[in-house]
């Protein structure tokens, strides 16, 4: 975990230096925006995992000499399958195509969109198919 | 959902413990599944058919360019088509093949993943991609044709008075979609390369593939969002009255520019960034040896993607309104990363022994190319130099390198982990006349075009007839863009040929990292097993005990025993 | 675990390999000595303005730095993949590090970049520069053509497409540029100055170009303006300060400016309120 946040920091602390000395000279806003955005964009998650890497003990992944065994139990919750994915995308799609043919596609476009949140939600719930 | 197990508790042998038996078959199994394999597939095949459709594009501006006063096309056709040929390569091409389908299939397997962090969030990544790319070349089907202001729609010629038709709102649309798509894949490399590694997978023991896709994700989780929201902008430009890009109603054009552009040199290397990852690990695998400088490969990438985001005004050098020195010298440090990865990669092959797979000549081809590409970059962060060329051939021939050495660099990565996902082996013969054809194609290809940039020709024109010289140029230009149609000609018919005929086995290779460990095509969670992972090539520690890697001064121990033979 | 260790021959193995390294960069180099003044142009050509020359000049050097580099690591590349091709299914020593290496390749480029960064200031700051003048030429661009007006003359020439304005300069002295656009963006592109800039909206672009040869060059529009983006040409008129001034005189004639008024009119109708009255506020880059 500590290295992962150090990337991110490092990389945010970098945006923010390049951000100083490019806003300062050259008074242009629209770029010293975007690369004080970027640098807060790298604090973001980059804080989070320092904070969380001073309070938790190394994970298998993070110890040199983890053994596969030390990694025993649970990765995650993976479904095996889901429908939903697919409903959201043609949702979205429906969202889109309104911006070009109409507004009356918003109507299947975001049913579908709204239909996709609920049943992937209760799906991940209850646990679902797989 | 199905609690997945560290593989050494959860599944004793390859015959039971599988969801896939009982799952949906057939298009329902496409369309629910979850699993990146399957989804990194359909990302390959759709990336691949839109390579083709874009180089088909390629193709008919070559040949209205093959004679200076070109009928062929319309000059608006021409617009059009231009404009399509970049967005379908840049959008719908390179970077979903990249991050979409070989980061989906590789980077989990390789740190010992059984799948995404998000699997159900990457489903729905490839839906938007693939009705992004649906949206976006439907433009062609509407009136008044598809986007025409080039794939940069630079303000105010993207606007409702310049461009008026759904075609332009389609491209808009599309790249929404696909923007989306992007951001979303991006926040699940990360997540999955932060928190699903195996046990002993540490981050400096991560393959570069990975760390270089973990790099582009990050670049695309800062990049993306400012395009989107620059496509927000000049959609209300567009149709709901706002004035942000045009003079007339107090708006600044440029700014389209700048907010294009901040996206789009990091994108650069979004897109390179997985290519030079690909080109690292077949170096390696196919010199018998680890990577050159591993650590150093990582800083240079990590600092390629920190210069990245204070370099994209040195597109907009000859707008007169950009601070010329910073951009100028964060542009030309880029070069100093970027030839740290050339003289690893030179570095990896030395001492080694250098095997002439397809994959390998491929990824030569790549150093080459990209060489060419690389140096002629140095010239355009330098003003004086990028006022000279700017909009003249010479950027498109640049840029045409490296896209080309991308190309080779892709189609390394497709001999060299195709097998591995298919379980099937490519024709190597076909294969290395596949690999001439495209890297003599891509220089008679990008060439001519330098040396037309220096005459003066400008980009994007359909028509030359004041300068008829050039034909000559052209000509040969366009017969390197032939070369290359008849190479990926040579791919399709190489992908019927070997069609489940070489059956490739676990490590066809003698690869070093974790995806060559499990089975060809692995199984549904990836791996019944997992070696001890002690270095960066778990695989290959396991395979040739007393063959770790050496750090300057260290050698092997005199009592080496005698190497085994090779797995394959 | 393995014992750092150095052989005992180590030092005469480096030391060959420096002499070897040594060779192969002394050797491009020397080659390069030897053909003298006659530095080749890579392509481009010296151009017709003072700045053109100045640019073709740092072409030559960029392209000297790239054809050294490109050749060495071209080199490598070609001896590691002949001489280390594979020979049978041995095992080759597993080295991954070579510290004093990899600084080496990482500080010199450094400094070749600084190099180029440092030489790449003296054009700019030479071609961004604006000294004093009274030559003034006023450069609107549209879709799709070319107007040159005069200020404080009657002159003015308009043109569109192929119909090729030509913009009518004096050989030896300092011209003023202001470049506008009244639409979209349009590229200012004489290939014969080695130099271009953006016609932009809403910004008025300045720069000065010294002219050294007479003659007539062709110009072009380069940034993509729509249907007739390719056929937005124009031509600048390089000619002696005399012609110049009698040029200008023709203008003063009555029938002449009224002529040149009609065919302007369409546009300047259109434009007047998009063309900025003076110069924009960026003060960064000149």
């Amino acid at each position: 975990m500590r290295v992962e946040a150090k990337i991110l920091l490092g990389l945010g602390l970098f945006f923010g230096l390049m951000c100083a000395v490019y806003w300062n000279w050259s008074l242009e806003n629209a770029g010293g925006v975007m690369m004080f955005a970027a640098m807060l964009l790298c604090f973001l998650p980059g804080g989070y995992y320092y904070w969380w890497s001073r309070r938790m003990k190394a994970r298998p992944e993070d110890d040199p000499n983890a053994t596969q065994e030390s990694g025993a139990g649970v990765v995650g919750a993976f479904p095996g399958t889901s429908i939903w994915p697919f409903t959201l995308g043609m949702g979205t799609f429906f969202v889109v195509l309104a911006l070009v043919f109409g507004i009356w596609l918003l109507v299947p476009g975001l049913g579908l969109v709204f239909w996709a949140m609920i049943g992937g939600t209760a799906e991940g719930r209850r646990g679902g198919t797989h | 959902m199905t609690d997945v197990l560290n593989p050494p508790v959860h599944i004793e042998s390859p015959d039971h413990g599988h969801d896939e038996h009982h799952g949906p078959t057939g298009i329902l199994k496409w369309i629910t599944t979850t699993d990146h394999k399957i989804i990194g597939l359909s990302y390959t095949v759709t990336a691949v058919i839109m390579l083709v459709i874009g180089g088909a594009f390629a193709e008919i501006i070559r040949a209205q360019l093959a004679s200076p006063n070109g009928n062929l096309v319309s000059l608006a056709q021409y617009n059009e088509l231009f404009t399509m040929h970049g967005s379908v390569m840049i959008y719908l091409f390179a970077g979903p093949f990249a991050f979409g389908a070989l980061a989906n299939i590789i980077v989990p397997i390789q740190i010992g993943a059984p799948d995404m962090a998000f699997p159900r969030l990457n489903a729905l990544s490839y839906w938007l991609y693939l009705t992004g790319a649906i949206t976006m070349l439907s433009g062609f089907f509407v009136s008044g044709g598809a986007a025409n202001f080039g794939w940069v729609a630079y303000a105010p010629l993207s606007n409702s008075i310049n461009t008026p038709g759904a075609g332009a709102d389609l491209w808009i649309g599309g790249l929404l979609l696909t923007g989306f798509s992007a951001i979303f894949t991006g926040v699940n490399l990360c997540a999955t390369i932060f928190y699903l590694r195996a046990p002993g997978m540490t981050m400096f023991r991560m393959p570069i593939f990975t760390w270089n896709m973990l790099v582009t994700a990050i670049l695309i989780l800062l990049a993306f969002p400012v395009l989107t929201a620059g496509l927000v902008m000049l959609y209300c430009d567009r149709h709901f009255g706002t004035h942000i890009f045009s003079v007339a109603g107090g708006g600044v054009p440029v700014l389209w520019q700048h907010l294009f552009w901040f996206w789009g040199h990091p994108e650069v290397y979004i897109l390179a960034l997985p290519f030079f990852g690909m080109v690292t690990e077949i170096i390696a695998v196919f010199s018998r040896k680890p990577v050159f400088g591993y650590k150093g490969m990582i800083f240079a990438t990590l600092s390629i993607a920190a210069l990245s985001l204070g370099v994209w005004a040195h597109h907009m050098f000859t707008t007169g309104v950009v601070l010329l020195p910073f951009f100028s010298i964060m542009s030309l440090l880029i070069a100093v990363p970027t030839g740290i990865k050339m003289f690893n990669w030179i570095g990896t092959m030395w001492r080694g022994q250098v095997w002439f797979s397809t994959a390998m000549l491929m990824a030569l081809g790549f150093l080459f190319t990209f060489l060419i590409g690389g140096l002629t970059g140095i010239y355009l962060a330098s003003p004086p130099l990028d006022f000279f060329t700017h909009d003249t051939y010479f950027v498109v021939a640049h840029f045409h390198s490296v896209v080309m050495a991308l190309v080779l660099a892709g189609m390394a990565g497709l001999y060299y982990w195709g097998p591995k996902i298919t379980g099937y082996l490519l024709n190597e013969a076909i294969g290395k006349w596949q690999f001439w054809t495209l890297f003599i194609g891509s220089q008679v290809f990008t060439f001519p075009l330098y040396i037309l940039g220096l005459e003066g020709m400008p980009r994007r024109v359909a028509v030359y007839a004041h300068d008829a010289q050039w034909k000559a140029l052209n000509d040969l230009s366009t017969l390197g863009a032939v070369i290359i149609g008849v190479s990926t000609i040579l791919f399709v018919v190489n992908v019927v040929v070997s069609w489940k005929k070489y059956p490739a086995g676990d490590n066809p290779w003698d690869g070093h990292t974790l995806e060559w460990f499990t089975t060809s095509p692995p199984p549904h969670h990836n791996f019944y097993r997992l070696p001890q992972i002690r270095s960066e090539r778990p695989t290959w520690d396991y395979n040739h005990p007393g063959h770790q890697a050496l750090h300057h001064g260290q050698h092997d121990e005199p009592s080496q025993p005698a190497p085994e033979a090779p797995v394959s | 675990m393995l014992t750092p260790a150095l052989p005992p021959q180590g030092a005469t193995v480096r030391a060959r390999r420096w002499r070897r390294l040594r060779r192969a960069v002394a050797l491009p180099l020397a080659a390069l000595a030897l053909s003298g003044c006659t530095v080749p142009s890579f392509g481009a050509s010296p151009g017709a303005t003072s700045s053109s020359k100045s640019v073709y000049h740092l072409w030559q050097g960029f392209s000297i730095g790239a054809a050294v580099i490109g050749a060495l690591v071209v080199a490598l590349i070609l001896y590691a993949v002949l001489r280390y091709r594979r020979k049978g299914d041995r095992i080759p020593a597993q080295s991954q590090y070579h510290l004093p290496l990899e600084v080496l390749y990482t500080v010199v480029p450094i400094l070749i970049v600084f190099g180029l960064f440092a030489a790449t200031l003296v054009v700019e700051n030479k071609e961004v520069s604006n000294p004093k003048t009274n030559v003034v030429v006023d450069v609107n661009a549209f879709q799709w053509g070319w107007k040159f007006t005069y200020p404080g003359t009657n002159a003015l020439v308009y043109g569109q497409t192929t119909q090729n304005p030509e913009m009518v300069i004096p050989v030896n002295t300092n011209v003023r540029i202001n470049l506008s656009s009244s639409d979209v963006i349009h590229g200012f592109y004489v290939k014969a100055f080695n130099f271009s800039r953006y016609a932009l909206p809403g910004v008025l672009n300045q720069f000065t170009i010294r002219a050294q040869n007479t003659g007539t060059y062709f110009g072009q529009c380069t940034q993509l303006c729509g249907l007739y983006h390719s056929l937005m040409w124009f031509r600048v008129k390089v000619v002696s300060q005399s012609d110049y001034a009698s040029w200008i005189a023709t203008f003063n004639n009555p029938t002449a400016e009224a002529a040149a008024k009609a065919a302007s009119k369409t546009t300047s109708q259109q434009t007047a309120s998009l063309v900025p009255s003076k110069p924009s506020s960026t003060k960064f880059g000149r």
